[in-house]
Order: structure tokens, then sequence, then C-alpha cells
């Protein structure tokens, strides 16, 4: 297989993580690997796979086949996800992705012609308090109308790289999949990025505004009613 | 029948009171999630003063506090600690991080704000269960908050809260963050180890439980994350301050996930037992124009409640008798503007979707349930479907591996018996078609 040496000591890395004898727990993340190198997860990459993990292609394939994040075709630089599950759908999910497919000319799971953006819709991406929500590989973009989604993959196209409302500025589907197999975020701004927002600061904020705290504690106080000596 | 709920200014007193803000107050710090800020937050604390303890004490203590899971089952957490044997083998905790059910948000925010009591609380579970490896397996898509586990992890060795002799106690532990691939059924917790092992995430026949046979076959905790997150503060602060945090028969507090017409959807961190009538009051009221509906009290799986049921205290108990499940209080909150129809075709379609295949029932029950869907909806469908969708669920309950066929007909069921009236309006025709028949091929 021809794999640059990087990948291969990356795989190295992977494997070390899991109890010995135990190595087959790194299949998933080899294969976010190959995805970094490849931008899917190509038949190369399936025996790659299978070459460090001494499985048959099959096996890793049967493995691949199943999660919706292996790409089986080239996939964009940009892998725009539309959450259209019934909360986002309500709130206008399903037509922010009829505009972005007009505006791409794609459907679901498709790449455009110039190999820079896919489109998929996504089930829920567990962030229905933003709804509707649109995902660029993987980074929130939080409430998008149409407008805004077009604005977005607008920006996208010319080559810039729009900031997201909650996650870290944007990189690249296959720098994304460097961090899906395991490895550190290397940018410092990639790590701080943004996790918060007003919804999920909304119960929190109401409860400061209003002075409320919990129940203040003794955090000394000995568990089931014995200091650790008497425990011990 | 709907109901509509005063949108006063700021909530009433009595109503703000149930807000406790425990496990979310560290959001509120920018940089909690580093090591430093979260130490001056009271970080770590808790599992030095844990690590004091024994084991057996540990667990006791657990019990005693009546903390229960986060992750949907509501399941003693000092139990499922307790289960796992103390006989010399390799033991293992894995912490479901795969959120994914429908309305779910609970976690995410958790992990990318706050990831160090994430891993403080993971070692206290392992140090209780005797595990000397932790697997955090985290949804794919949720990219952010493995970043920052990781980081916290890097963050937690460095400083001796990870590794080899914990803080001098002689406990040793390695965390692994997990980044799982895009499938809802891996947190089922049978599929996730399935798929921590590097296999297709099919959830498992049990017996045996993963307490003696679950990772590599070996003695497993599965614990979701809001379970594990929660344990510092409950060691800080005592079993009876949980206990008094929530209502009788519920301890602690639950973080509620509001969703969909509400003036402020947001993660609302209250006393378990809390009514959805204070939480839409602490959310700023209804949208605009919107009349309540219908409601999740815990995500899709959970059957849907109509207006009805405002002021029932969602919590394990009152909701069971209400006729749900509390799951993952992941509150989806509906108005006269949703269609419950409209809104179980798409749970179904996910249903569809993310069946795994491996039982008969679920992989071509969803199948046909969406066809019927489609067929009702397209303006084509007749009394004779609602008795058939009826059949379908009763052939779908209770005959799968796991919950997933289960949680499918939790929305058809609860809709058929609330909502019958909206099918009728497509079947008699009452309602425009939301879609064209012969497009999408509907007969």
């Amino acid at each position: 297989m021809n794999y640059p040496e990087k990948i291969r000591e990356q795989a190295e890395a992977i494997l070390v993580r899991y109890p010995e004898g135990r190595e087959r727990s790194a299949l998933l993340p080899l294969l976010h690997l190959v995805q970094s190198h490849d931008g899917y997860v190509s038949d190369e990459g399936i025996g790659f796979c299978a070459e460090i993990l001494g499985l048959t292609k099959a096996q890793v394939q049967a493995v691949s086949t199943f999660y919706t994040m292996y790409k089986r075709e080239p996939a964009g630089d940009w892998l725009v996800s539309v959450c259209t599950n019934t909360l986002c759908q309500s709130k206008g999910g399903q037509k922010v992705f009829d505009a972005l497919s007009d505006e791409l000319d794609v459907d679901h799971d498709q790449t455009t012609p110039d190999g820079k953006i896919t489109l998929e819709h996504a089930e829920c991406l567990a962030a229905c308090d933003y709804a509707p929500v649109v995902t660029v590989n993987y980074e929130f973009f939080d409430e998008v109308d149409e407008d805004g989604a077009l604005d977005l993959v607008r920006e996208l196209k010319d080559g810039r790289r729009p900031i997201p409302s909650r996650g870290a500025p944007l990189c690249t589907l296959r720098e994304i999949s460097v961090q899906l197999a395991g490895f550190d975020e290397e940018r410092t701004a990639g790590l701080e990025g943004n996790a918060q927002g007003d919804a999920t600061l909304a119960g929190a904020r109401l409860a400061a505004e209003a002075g409320i705290t919990a129940p203040a504690f003794d955090p000394a106080a000995p568990l089931l009613d014995k200091t650790p000596e008497e425990a011990k | 029948m709907s109901v509509t709920v005063p949108a006063p200014r700021r909530p009433r007193e009595d109503v703000l009171n149930k807000l406790k803000p425990v496990v979310t107050k560290r959001w509120m710090s920018p940089g909690a999630w580093k090591i430093d800020v979260y130490e001056q937050l009271d970080g770590y604390k808790a599992l030095r003063k844990a690590l004091g303890y024994t084991q057996g004490d540990l667990i006791t203590f657990m019990k005693e506090s009546g903390h229960r899971g986060r992750g949907g089952a509501g399941f003693p957490v000092g139990m499922k600690w307790q289960f796992v044997p103390d006989d010399g083998q390799e033991h293992y905790l894995v912490v479901n991080a795969d959120e994914g059910e429908p309305g779910t948000c609970k976690d995410l925010p958790l992990m990318m704000n706050d990831p160090h009591s994430l891993i403080e609380g993971i070692v206290i579970a392992s140090y209780a269960i005797k595990a000397s490896r932790a697997f955090v397996y985290v949804r794919g898509e949720a990219i952010h908050a493995a970043r920052r586990l990781r980081n916290a992890v890097r963050e937690a060795k460095e400083a001796g809260y990870l590794g080899k002799d914990i803080l001098g106690s002689g406990f040793d532990l390695e965390v692994v963050i997990h980044s799982g691939a895009g499938a809802y059924i891996c947190g089922e917790e049978t599929a996730l180890l399935d798929s921590l092992e590097g296999k297709r995430g099919q959830p498992r026949l049990r017996p045996p439980f993963p307490a003696t046979h679950g990772l590599y076959n070996k003695p497993t905790c599965i614990n979701n994350v809001g379970s594990i997150a929660a344990v510092p503060h409950i060691v800080l602060g005592g079993a009876q301050w949980w206990k008094d945090l929530g209502s009788e028969n519920a301890a602690g507090t639950m973080i509620y996930s509001l969703s969909g017409r509400v003036k402020h959807p947001g993660q609302y961190e209250c006393s378990l037992g809390t009514t959805l009538r204070e939480l839409i009051e602490l959310a700023g009221g209804m949208e605009e124009g919107h009349e309540l509906k219908f409601f999740t009290p815990g995500g899709s799986s959970t059957p849907m409640l109509s207006a009805d049921s405002i002021d029932v205290p969602l919590d394990f108990d009152n909701v069971a008798k209400a006729g749900s499940i509390l799951g993952t209080t992941a509150v989806m909150i509906f108005s006269d503007q949703d269609c419950p129809v409209v809104s179980c075709w798409r749970w179904l379609k996910f249903y569809q979707h993310e069946s795994c295949g491996k039982c008969t029932p679920c992989r071509e029950g969803n199948y046909w349930m969406v066809r019927v869907y489609e067929r009702i909806l397209s303006g084509r469908g007749s009394l004779g479907d609602l008795k058939l969708l009826e059949s379908a669920c009763k052939n779908l309950l209770g005959r799968s591996f796991c919950g997933l066929g289960d949680g499918a007909t939790s929305c058809v069921t609860s809709s058929l018996k609330y909502f019958r009236q909206d099918y009728l309006d497509y079947i008699e025709g009452n309602k425009q078609p939301l879609f064209d028949a012969e497009k999408i091929g509907a007969h």
C-alpha cells in the first residue's frame, strides 16, 4: 500500500492506545486516518487497515460501510451537513437543505463538480436548542435560515472560511479527519474556538441574573459520616 | 386541546427557584475547559476526597445519594458500579458520549465547556470499580467536544490526576477518547461496545450483561456523560445535599434541554421533577403566535405527551405514570403549527435510517411504517392504515435485541392515542397532502 511514512507512524500511534491483543479497537480511528489521506475510504485505504490489523478487506469494508461518516466517494473539502430531523425540520431545516441543494446543484451525499463542497442531510446533530442547525466539517453554524445558509456556502465557494458559531475555525475535511482519528488539535485557535452560546447558557445565566445558586455545602464534610481515617 | 402559557417578562420567583445551577455552573466561565481555571473552581477537589475512601465506601455512598443515570434509562449509578464483580480481572469503565437521540443536546455543551468535570468523574468512578482503563466513546460529529476532552486528558495527566499512581494513591488509570463515526445505534450500550471493539455497531443479546461480559468480554461499567460528570459534585456536596436538590424519589438536578417553540430554547438545569409549565416559563414562554400542542419529555424515543400533561413533574416516576419515559429530558416542544403526523413520519425515517439491520422487526417494520406514513401524507391513506400502523408497532415492540425498535414505536402509538384526528384529516381529505403521491411513489 502506498501510504507515506507519516500515515504509518500515525497508525502505530493509534494501535498503542488499546490493550495488547485488542488492536482491532483501532479500526474506527484507522478508517478516519485513511480518510484524512484520501478524502474518502478508498479501496486502498481498506487494504491498508486490513493489513495493519490482520483482517480481511471484506471484514474492514463490512465495518466502513456501516458508518455514515466514512465516505465511499471522494468528498469535498467542505462537508455541509443540514439537520432535517423533526425538530430542525419544524424550524425550517428542510427548506435550508432544499435551498442549498438548488444553489449547489447537488443532492444528498453528492459533491460539486469542482470537488469543493459535499452536501448531506444529517440526522439529529445534538444541537436542537439552536435549530435549525448546519455544520461544516462538524463545526456548528447555529440558527441558520435559508439566506444564512446560502451566504455560508457562497463564502465557501469563494474560498473564504466563515467562522462557526460554535466549534473551531474551519479546517478541511481531510484535516478534521486527523483529529477524528484521535490526534490532538494542533492549532491553539482550534482548541480555543468557541463552545458558548445563548441557548447553552440560558439556564445558568437566568439563575445568575436572579442571584440563584445551589445550596451551599461543606466540601470537607465526610462521606457516609466517617472520616477517611475511619474509612480506611 | 392546546394550552396558552402566559409569557411573563421574568419568571415568577417560585419558578426561578427551580433553577439549580450545579453541573452547568462552570459553563459560565469561558476558560473552565482549561485545567488551571477548573482547579480554581473546585476542580479535582472531589478526586482528592474520594481517594481517601475505600472502593466499597464510595459505592455505598453513591447508592445512598440516590443518583440515577442521566442517559435515558435512569438506572441507579451506585448499583451499576456494584454489579462490576471484584474478581481480579481487568475491568473497564466506558463513558457513553454518543449523544444522538433526537432532541438531546445536553452532553455536548458539557463536554465542550467543562470537560475536566467528566475526566474527574471518570477517575473517581474507575477507582470505585477498580478499572485501570477507561474509554470515552464520543459521537464522531462532536468534534469540538472530542478536541477539548483530549486536551483535558493531556492536562490531567501532566498534573498527576491520570496515569500512574494518581495523587500518590497507588491507583493507575489511562483514559482514551475514542471518536465514533456516525451511527445512532452506537448510543445503545452493547452496540457501543461492539463499535469500540472495531466492529459494526450492532447490539448484543443480553444476558450476559456488560457488568460481567462487556468490553473484550470483561467486566465493564457503562455510564452516560451526565451521570459521571455529576459525580465530583456529589462527592463534594454529599449524598443528602444531592438528594435535597431534587424532589421526592428523584435525587439531584437535571439538565432539561428545551427546544422547539419556546422563546429561549436552551439548557436549563433544574430540580428533578420540574414541570413543563415551569420550564416554558423559564424559557420566556411560547414563541409568539404558538400554542403548545405536544412535547416529548426525553427525546424522540419517549412517547409524546399532549398539552394536558403540562403540569406533570418531569421525573422518572411521574413521567412513567403519565404514560411516557423521562429519557434524556430532551424536551422538544411543538405547537399548533406543527403536525404530529409529519413529525412522526420524519422520526420514523430517522429510525429506518439508523436501524442497524440486525433484527427483522426493526429493520423491516420501520421501513414499511415510513411507507405507510408517506401514503397517509400524500392523501391516499385509509382507516386501515391506522390499524396497520398499530399492528406494526405491536410486532416491533419488545421484539428486537435493543431499544431502538421499541423507541420507534413510541411516537406512532402515542400520536395515534392523542392526535388521531390529525391522521384522519389527511385520510379524509380535510388537509392538504404534504406529498404528491405520484412523485414519491405512494400507493
